[in-house]
């Protein structure tokens, strides 16, 4: 089956004096109840416009809650490229009965609203086309059996607006091919009710407004991923050896991402009884963070993944595997704090705490990835820093690029080798040409990162007690002042070492402009696309931009802001967190730092870039 | 009681070229008469006389008075100083790094059933193999003798004035949480305490030892139940407790009826003879009536209270390699070929 032709279309619509149709530029929000079903629909559509080669993002507005809240699913669909959440809703299908009022108002003045027709609301617009879904009908004449007939009922509004948008249905079916993995008897039943929907909505229904989808050619060779997946699948490249984690939203498919593909990439058939690593859940986020730091003194490459609740409680161990100098990788998928706060939407308000997480002098290594691409990227990444500095590696994440799914570039290879860092095994050991003998703290290469040895090594001079309390050069207990400040000076000299193991920041210029853009991970999409929108209209304004990846800071950071007649610092928190953190780290230069902060839970909209930077230029 | 161990030569060198010596760690800077210093010495005795190669060994443990022991034995094994109340996550991260080691881990009562209840319950229910020492004596030592959870309903101490709460008793917890081996112990009956580690390092899961050891400082008033003097007073082994490691025979003579032999997973084995009752340490219901009634009756119960040999330990049910420790897998071992990357992209949409 097709949709009509969209030549006859076009015809048909210039006669009825219908609006000129606006192609592959439009948001469609799908409003229903959490725990309904109704992903695989949303995800369905998303997919199906994708292989049409539409860029499109999906992000999904959910409740903190099982089943029966509402919740938003958002597909946006862009000509032009464009991923970030845009806040006007051009096409609305509402399926919920209990936000169907504000669901209707949302629609914009020319935008389509589509409806499950048991839905028994006034519809009293007359500047927006308005068609009904009959969900429940089709669902029963489906065959479905009654367990799944809700499920197959968010079928059909997937069947009526591919009729109404031109939404090719070989794409629809290949999206659904592609969910259950080729199994023909849900294939079959789904398409069915697809089917059916689209019949009626191509026998009964007139299109009346101006968004359609049209086949393009811009998503060849990209992925459509979240970045949670791509990270889990990162850490495994990674040869992720160790990983304890505590269930929590939004970091939670990270770990089971973990758990999902390692078997399939890492076991060796040959050997079905051995394993090269371990998974697991822990008690707690203490327990989660002392199993990564026990396993990481060991010499695993170990990693935990959890969320700013979860980060408050392993602050302790962070700060002793800071102290001890243990490597390990802790994943933090930021979502709106302080307190439990509200779990189910983004921010990036952790930036602060991470950055000196832990009591005492701390400071922490913090990776920024930027697209899904970059988490995978990050995800080997953050090993190979880890123990190459041997102190924690944070990556901050957030809900928006964790858990949403993303257009974005393949996934690649890891182009270096493994960096195992300074570890010494017995024949090491052995070797060892020092004019001092071995010790666990002695930084006999000038650089402030010290050799280590692990358990199990056999050499009756490896071994040393580890410990978070005072220690001299041999790791020996010890309270004397002159100790402490040389190691702590060792400290702070490694992480002027670090800069050079971290991912420089990446740096956009256009020509003759003169202020800038400062901000890092899930803002990118809206700050690329606010770019352009302050390019436009009566002042257009060129902006440089630089996308922070790595903290501490790098020289190019410095630069940047010289280079700049001011800096806008964007970033999803009330405080301007990173603004301060620049602040304390270039006082010289504060002044040209303007912080552009929000915290509403919503991805950031190339809007409010544009107007905010607006806003301070008038 | 029969010594079966302690093969030693001439010059004092155990059957691996070591001297008792070699098993030492720093000085002790605890406070002279301090039971945790008898345990460290016990520590000392047994690896010797078990002929361990301290690298064959790691050692953990949490912070307190308790937990800085390590310090002052085997210094040739490798070692964790964690977090207080945090030794079980670290021993059991550790552990993963290398399930060959015999892991060894001593921390209070204060660090293992106030701050660290919850890993303690964890680290049993996932009977990691290891030996888990508590270092039990009533109170804070190292910040100067606040009650513990351990500490008895209505002990009286000069600086802290009446508990008035129920104690929480280490071997009960330990029954309830399905730990495979636990046992109680005295720092005043060093044999026993002897014995019974080396027992705990032949079981395969974890080996909870309750050892009630005196804070000389804090808590030593012979009507506190953690004193010497009280423990000297009311101790009730439960057996005659003998370890017959592996390559050695059971050569004392026994009286039929007398024993129980229980096989430990390495094939050493613990001969228990029997004193004045009759008891099963393979039947955890006992146990639990045992250790209530007992302590009802202001007995010091001793001896090896539950075992249960056949149960998988964490080492098991994770299928680790056979021969070495995760942590000797390199580079080659731990990435995916390049080939997958391609079929990771497909599985993407
Ligand atoms: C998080 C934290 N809280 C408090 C302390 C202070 N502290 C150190 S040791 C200790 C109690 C130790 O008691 P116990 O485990 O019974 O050991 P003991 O000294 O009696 O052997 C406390 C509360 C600490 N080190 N860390
Ligand atoms: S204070 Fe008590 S527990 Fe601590 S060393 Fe002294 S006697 Fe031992
Ligand atoms: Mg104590």
């Amino acid at each position: 089956m097709t949709t009509a032709s969209p030549k006859t279309r076009k015809a048909t619509a210039a006669a009825n004096g219908r609006p000129k149709e606006i192609v592959n530029d439009f948001s469609m929000t799908v409003a229903t109840k959490n725990g309904s079903g109704s992903q695989t629909s949303n995800v369905t559509l998303l997919r199906a416009m994708f292989r049409m080669g539409i860029p499109v993002s999906g992000k999904n507005l959910f409740p903190s809650n099982i089943q029966g809240l509402p919740t938003w699913y958002t597909i946006r669909a862009s000509k032009d490229g464009y991923t970030a959440r845009r806040e006007t809703h051009e096409v609305v299908v509402a399926m919920n009965g209990d936000t169907f009022v504000d669901d209707f108002r949302k629609v914009v003045p020319g935008g389509a609203f589509y409806y499950a027709d048991d839905l028994k609301f006034a519809m009293d617009r007359k500047d927006i086309a308005i068609y009904p879904v009959p969900a429940k009908k089709l669902a029963k004449e489906s065959g479905a059996p009654a367990a799944l007939r809700d499920y197959v009922a968010n079928m059909a509004y997937v069947g009526v607006v591919a009729q109404m948008m031109d939404i090719d249905m070989d794409k629809i079916r290949a999206a659904l091919d592609f969910h259950f993995s080729g199994r023909e008897k849900p294939i079959a039943l789904n398409m069915g009710v697809i089917e059916a929907a689209a019949q009626f909505a191509r026998e009964t229904l007139t299109k009346n407004d101006p968004y359609v989808v049209r086949p393009m050619n811009k998503t060849g060779g990209l992925i459509m991923a979240d970045g949670n997946t791509a990270a889990a699948l990162g850490a495994i490249y990674g040869g992720v050896q160790f990983l304890s984690w505590y269930p929590i939203t939004p970091a939670s498919s990270l770990a089971e991402g973990v758990s999902a593909y390692i078997s399939d990439l890492r076991d060796d058939p040959a050997k079905p009884e051995e394993r090269t690593y371990a998974i697991v859940q822990a008690e707690d986020e203490l327990a989660a963070a002392g199993m990564a730091v026990g396993a990481g003194w060991g010499g695993l490459r170990a990693m935990t993944s959890t969320s700013g609740p979860g980060i408050s409680l392993m602050t302790e161990f962070t700060g002793l595997a800071y102290y001890a100098e243990v490597p390990i990788v802790i994943w933090d998928v930021q979502r709106m704090g302080p307190s439990t706060g509200l779990p189910t939407r983004t921010s990036q308000g952790d930036i602060s705490m991470v950055h000196s997480l832990g009591h005492g002098d701390t400071e922490n290594i913090i990776l920024l990835p930027g697209s899904a691409t970059e988490c995978f990227e990050f995800g080997w990444k953050a090993f190979d820093i880890a123990e190459r500095l041997q102190t924690p590696v944070f990556v901050l994440s957030d809900l928006d690029l964790g858990m949403n799914q993303w257009m974005t570039k393949p996934f690649e290879y890891p182009d270096v080798e493994m960096d195992r860092g300074k570890v010494l095994w017995e024949k090491d050991l052995d070797k060892w040409v020092h004019d001092k003998p071995w010790g666990r703290y002695l930084d006999v290469d000038k650089d402030g990162i010290t050799y280590r040895t692990l358990p199990g090594n056999k050499h009756p001079r490896s071994a040393y007690f580890a410990r978070g309390t005072g220690h001299d050069e041999y790791g020996r207990y010890t309270e004397r002042g002159d100790d402490w400040e040389r190691n702590m000076a060792r400290l702070a000299k490694k992480f002027k070492t670090a800069v050079k193991f971290l991912p420089k920041p990446e740096v956009k210029r256009a020509k003759d402009a003169k202020v800038g853009i400062l901000s890092f991970g899930s803002t990118d999409a809206a700050i690329l696309e606010g770019r352009d929108r302050l390019l436009q209209g009566r002042r257009p304004l060129k902006t440089n931009y630089l996308r922070l990846r790595a903290i501490p800071f790098s020289r190019e950071v410095r630069k940047f802001i010289e280079d700049n007649k001011y800096v806008y610092v964007v970033e999803m928190n009330r405080d301007g967190q990173l603004h301060q953190l620049l602040t304390v780290a270039y006082p010289d230069l504060a002044k040209k730092l303007i912080s552009v902060a929000k915290n509403d839970g919503l991805p950031l909209s190339a809007r409010f870039v544009d107007e905010s930077i607006r806003g301070e230029e008038k | 009681m029969t010594e079966t161990n302690g093969t030693t030569t001439a010059k004092g060198l155990n059957t691996v070229g070591l001297a008792k010596n070699d098993y030492r760690g720093a000085a002790t800077t605890l406070c002279a008469g301090c039971g945790h210093n008898s345990i460290a010495n016990q520590v000392i005795a047994m690896a010797y006389e078990l002929n361990i190669v301290p690298e064959d060994m790691i050692k953990f443990s949490g912070i307190g008075c308790s937990s800085k022991s390590p310090t002052y034995f085997l210094s040739r094994s490798f070692g964790f100083n964690s977090l207080h109340g945090r030794m079980p996550s670290v021993a059991t991260g550790a552990l993963f790094a290398d399930h060959t080691l015999k892991g060894l881990a001593v921390s209070g009562d204060g660090d293992t059933t106030n701050i660290g209840m919850g890993q303690f319950k964890h680290i049993m229910r996932r009977n990691v193999p290891m030996v888990y020492i508590i270092e039990n004596n009533g109170v804070y030592g190292l910040t100067k003798g606040q009650f513990s959870a351990t500490a008895e309903h209505g002990l009286k101490l000069k600086s802290q004035g009446v508990n008035e709460f129920m104690p929480v008793d280490v071997v009960m917890e330990a029954l309830a949480s399905h730990a495979t081996f636990i046992a109680r112990s005295f720092a005043g009956d060093a044999h026993q305490v002897k014995e019974l580690i080396k027992a705990a390092l032949s079981h395969n899961g974890i080996a909870v030892l309750d050892i009630i050891s005196p804070c000389v400082t804090f808590n030593n008033e012979d009507d506190a139940r953690h004193s010497y003097g009280w423990a000297k007073e009311h101790q009730e082994p439960l057996h005659d407790f003998t370890f017959v490691p592996m390559e050695e025979e059971i050569t004392a003579e026994y009286q039929p009826g007398d024993t129980t032999t229980v096989t430990m997973h390495d094939g050493s084995k613990i001969v228990l003879k029997k004193t004045s009752r009759d008891y099963d340490p393979t039947d955890r219901y006992a146990a639990m009536r045992m250790v209530q009634e007992t302590s009802e009756q202001n007995m010091l119960l001793t001896g090896l209270i539950y075992v249960e040999t056949q149960r998988e330990s964490l080492r098991d049910i994770y299928k680790l390699p056979k021969t070495h420790g995760l942590n000797r897998f390199t580079a080659k071992d731990l990435r995916p070929s390049k080939a997958s990357i391609k079929k990771v992209n497909d599985m993407m949409f």
